[in-house]
C-alpha cells in the first residue's frame, strides 16, 4: 500500500549541525540500520550545510564525504539515499561523485527568493536519472504568492517535489498553511515542509502542512537538528497515525532508533533555551546556533544582540561569516551596515 | 592620441557597467556593443548615447565589421564565451574574458597584470576571485597559506541571469585561482546571493590557515594588497583589520560600486569590470602580434 504521507529521515544532515559535524562512520552506521528497519523511506546524509559544506565557514566535517556515503549505503537496502546541495557550496563535481556511491536523491536548497539558481544542478540530476526535490529555504520571507513563483520554476527545471523549508523555526501554524497551500494551488508535483522548533512548533506546523495538503514531511530521530531541532520523525510517525494517516513508518522501530540517539550522548540535549527561541523569534537561519555561541564568548557580547543584529539585517543561509563580522562590530560599540 | 577601440560582448548588467566605465576613459572606446535580445536596457543605453549596438550576437561583427576593434571584452556566460572565443581566434582578436568559461590564464591586474600580455584569451576568474585572490596572494609572500576558503556575498539584484547560471563554474573558477594565482596548498569558494532591500554592499571573506605566522607581517602585507586593488577599485576597502587567530586569518572586503550601471552596492560588477578594464589598457598599450607569430 502506498502511504499517504512520505517521511524523509533528515538526522544525519540536519542532525549533523548539533554536532557540530562530528557524527563518526559508526553512528551513522547504527542510525542508518535502525532507520532501514523503520521502513523510512528516504534518509539524508552528509554535512548540515550538504554536498562541500565541510569548511571553516561551517565548521569541518570529521570525516569526508565520501566515507560517510558509503557508509550509509553499504548499511541499506531498500531505504534510499538523498544528500543535500546549496547552489554556491556543492559542485556538479561533488554531486556525481555521490551519485556513483548510490545516492539516489538530490535535494537542492536555495533561498527562497533564489529558485533559478537550482537551475543546473536539477537538470544534471534529473539527466541522471536522479530524484530531485527543491527546497525553499528561510520561508518565512517570502509571501505565500511569491514562494510558489518560486517553486514553479524548481518544478520547471524538473523538480519531483517541492518543499517550503522553514530554517528559521520562524513559521507559525497559519503561515505553513498559506504558504503550502499556495503552492499546492500552483504545483502538479508533491510539496512538502521541513520544520524547526526553535518556536516549539515542529509537529503542529508538520500537522498545520498536511492538513494544506503537504505528502513530504522531513523529521530527525529525537528532532536532532540545527537550532532548536527538526520535527522528531518519531513523534510526527504517532500523530500522523492518529490523523488516519499512512506513512509506512514502523512506529515501535522508530521509537527505538529515537530512544537510541537520545541515550548515546552525541550532542547536547536539543532543547529550545533562550538561544534558539531568539533565533526563530528573529527568524535567523537555525544552524547559526553553535557559531553564534563561539562568536558571542570570543568577542564577550550576549548572543541574543547577534542574533536579533543578524535578523534586522536580513542575512539569509550560509552567511555564518557575518556572525563574526556583527559580534566584533557589537564589542566595539558600532553597527554593522547592510 | 586616439583611443583604441574595443568591442563588448554581453548588454546585461556586466556589459552594460563596462560600456558605462569606458565611455568615460580617456584611452579607451567602445566601438560596438554586441546583444542577442532587441529589448535589452544596456543596448538601448548605449544606442541612445550614440554607441554602435547590435542585438544579433558576435556573428554581426565578425561577418560585417571585424575590422573595428582587435580587443573584445567578453560579458555573456560561460557557456557563449566558448564560442565567442572560437570566432575570436577566427578573427586573430584578443578577448579578455569576463565570464567564469577559464579557458585563459587567470589574470587579477593587483597580482599579474602583465603575466599573459600575450595570451589571445585572458580569463578574469570572477568578481569573488577578483575581491579575494589578492589578499591571499599578499599573505602567501610572508607564510605559507595551506588552505584558503573564501566567502562572496552579493546582492540577489546584481546577479543576472549569465551569473545564476554559472554559480558551478564561479566556484570552481574561485577555487581554482586561489590556489594557482593565489598561492594557497587548496582553496575553496562560496557564494550567496542575499536578496535584502535594500540590498547589500558586495562583501568578501578570506579564511586563510597559515600555522606559524608573524601577526605584524601578515597585516601589513594585506594592507598593502588593499591598497594595490584600490588603485584600479576605488570602492575596495577592509570592514575589519585582519583577525589572527589559532594559526588562521579572517579578512573581511567590502566592495562597493562607483554606482555606474547599477546602485553602489553592486562592488561585484564594478571589480569586475574596473579589472577587465586596467587590462584592457595593457593590451591596448602593448600593440598585438597575433596568435600565430
Amino acid at each position: 500500500m502506498s502511504p499517504d504521507i512520505i517521511l524523509v529521515d533528515t538526522t544525519l544532515r540536519d542532525g549533523s549541525h548539533a554536532v557540530a559535524h562530528q557524527f563518526t562512520l559508526d553512528v551513522v552506521k547504527s542510525v542508518v540500520r535502525s532507520l532501514e528497519r523503520s521502513r523510512v523511506r528516504y534518509i539524508e546524509v552528509g554535512h548540515g550545510d550538504g554536498l562541500g559544506g565541510s569548511s571553516i565557514q561551517y565548521g569541518f566535517s570529521k570525516e569526508r564525504e565520501e566515507l560517510y556515503l558509503q557508509e550509509a549505503r553499504a548499511a541499506l537496502d531498500k531505504t534510499q539515499l538523498a544528500v543535500l546541495l546549496l547552489p554556491g557550496i556543492g559542485t556538479y563535481d561533488e554531486l556525481m561523485r555521490a551519485r556513483e556511491l548510490g545516492v539516489t536523491m538530490l535535494r537542492v536548497a536555495t533561498h527562497a527568493t533564489e529558485a533559478d539558481i537550482s537551475e543546473q544542478y536539477i537538470r544534471l540530476a534529473k539527466d541522471h536519472g536522479m530524484q530531485v526535490v527543491g527546497f525553499l529555504m528561510m520561508a518565512h520571507m517570502l509571501e505565500p504568492g511569491k514562494l510558489a513563483e518560486q517553486a514553479l520554476l524548481m518544478a520547471d527545471y524538473g523538480a519531483d517535489v517541492v518543499y517550503v523549508t522553514d530554517s528559521a523555526g520562524a513559521l507559525l501554524p497559519e503561515g505553513v498553511k498559506r504558504r503550502v497551500g499556495a503552492l499546492r494551488t500552483r504545483l502538479s508535483i508533491p510539496v512538502g515542509f521541513h520544520a524547526h522548533n526553535n518556536l516549539g512548533l515542529s509537529i503542529g506546523n508538520s500537522v498545520a502542512a498536511v492538513d494544506a495538503g503537504a505528502t513530504y514531511i522531513d523529521g530527525t530521530l529525537g528532532g536532532l537538528g540545527a537550532g532548536a531541532g527538526n520535527a522528531p520523525i518519531e513523534v510526527l510517525a504517532a500523530v500522523l497515525d492518529k490523523m488516519g494517516l499512512e506513512t509506512g513508518v514502523d512506529l515501535y522501530s522508530i521509537m527505538d532508533a529515537a530512544e537510541w540517539v537520545a541515550s548515546a550522548g552525541l550532542a547536547r540535549p536539543v532543547t529550545i533555551g533562550r538561544s534558539n527561541l531568539t533565533i526563530g523569534y528573529a527568524g535567523v537561519y537555525s544552524s547559526f546556533l553553535l557559531h553564534a555561541e563561539r562568536a558571542a564568548s570570543r568577542f564577550g557580547v550576549d548572543i541574543r544582540d547577534i542574533l536579533v543584529e543578524l535578523g534586522r539585517m536580513r542575512v539569509v543561509g550560509g552567511q555564518e561569516d557575518m556572525i563574526v563580522d556583527v559580534a566584533y562590530n557589537l564589542s566595539k560599540g558600532r553597527e554593522s551596515e547592510v | 592620441m586616439a583611443k583604441t577601440p574595443v568591442v563588448i560582448l554581453g548588454s546585461g548588467n556586466i556589459g552594460t557597467d563596462l560600456w558605462c566605465k569606458i565611455r568615460r576613459h580617456a584611452k579607451l572606446t567602445t566601438a560596438l556593443m554586441v546583444g542577442i535580445d532587441t529589448a535589452s536596457e544596456g543596448l538601448r543605453r548605449a544606442s541612445e548615447a550614440g554607441c554602435p549596438t547590435t542585438a544579433q550576437g558576435i556573428d554581426y561583427f565578425a561577418e560585417r565589421c571585424p575590422d573595428l576593434a582587435d580587443i573584445l571584452l567578453d560579458a555573456t556566460s560561460a557557456a557563449a564565451h566558448r564560442y565567442h572565443a572560437q570566432v575570436a581566434r577566427e578573427l586573430d582578436k584578443r578577448i579578455i574574458d569576463l565570464t567564469p568559461a577559464a579557458m585563459g590564464p587567470f589574470v587579477v591586474p593587483s597580482i599579474n597584470l602583465t603575466a599573459h600580455i600575450d595570451a589571445p584569451d585572458i580569463n578574469m576568474v570572477t568578481c569573488g576571485g577578483q575581491a579575494t585572490v589578492p589578499i591571499v596572494a599578499a599573505v602567501s609572500r610572508v607564510a605559507k597559506v595551506q588552505y584558503a576558503e573564501i566567502v562572496s556575498t552579493i546582492a540577489s539584484r546584481s546577479a543576472g541571469p549569465g551569473t545564476r547560471q554559472n554559480i558551478d563554474e564561479f566556484t570552481r573558477a574561485t577555487a581554482h585561482a586561489l590556489e594557482s594565482i593565489g598561492g594557497a596548498g587548496r582553496g575553496k569558494a562560496i557564494i550567496i546571493l542575499n536578496p535584502a532591500d535594500p540590498p547589500l554592499i558586495m562583501r568578501n571573506t578570506i579564511y586563510l590557515d597559515v600555522g606559524e605566522a608573524a601577526e605584524n607581517e601578515i597585516t601589513a602585507a594585506v594592507r598593502q594588497a588593499v591598497s594595490a586593488v584600490q588603485q584600479y577599485v576605488p570602492g575596495y576597502r577592509l570592514r575589519v583589520p585582519p583577525l589572527l587567530y589559532d594559526g588562521r586569518v579572517t579578512v573581511m572586503i567590502e566592495v562597493t560600486g562607483a554606482g555606474d550601471f547599477l546602485p553602489t552596492y553592486a562592488g561585484n560588477l564594478d571589480i569586475m569590470t574596473c579589472a577587465a578594464v586596467r587590462v584592457a589598457e595593457e593590451l591596448a598599450a602593448h600593440p598585438w602580434q597575433g596568435a600565430l607569430t
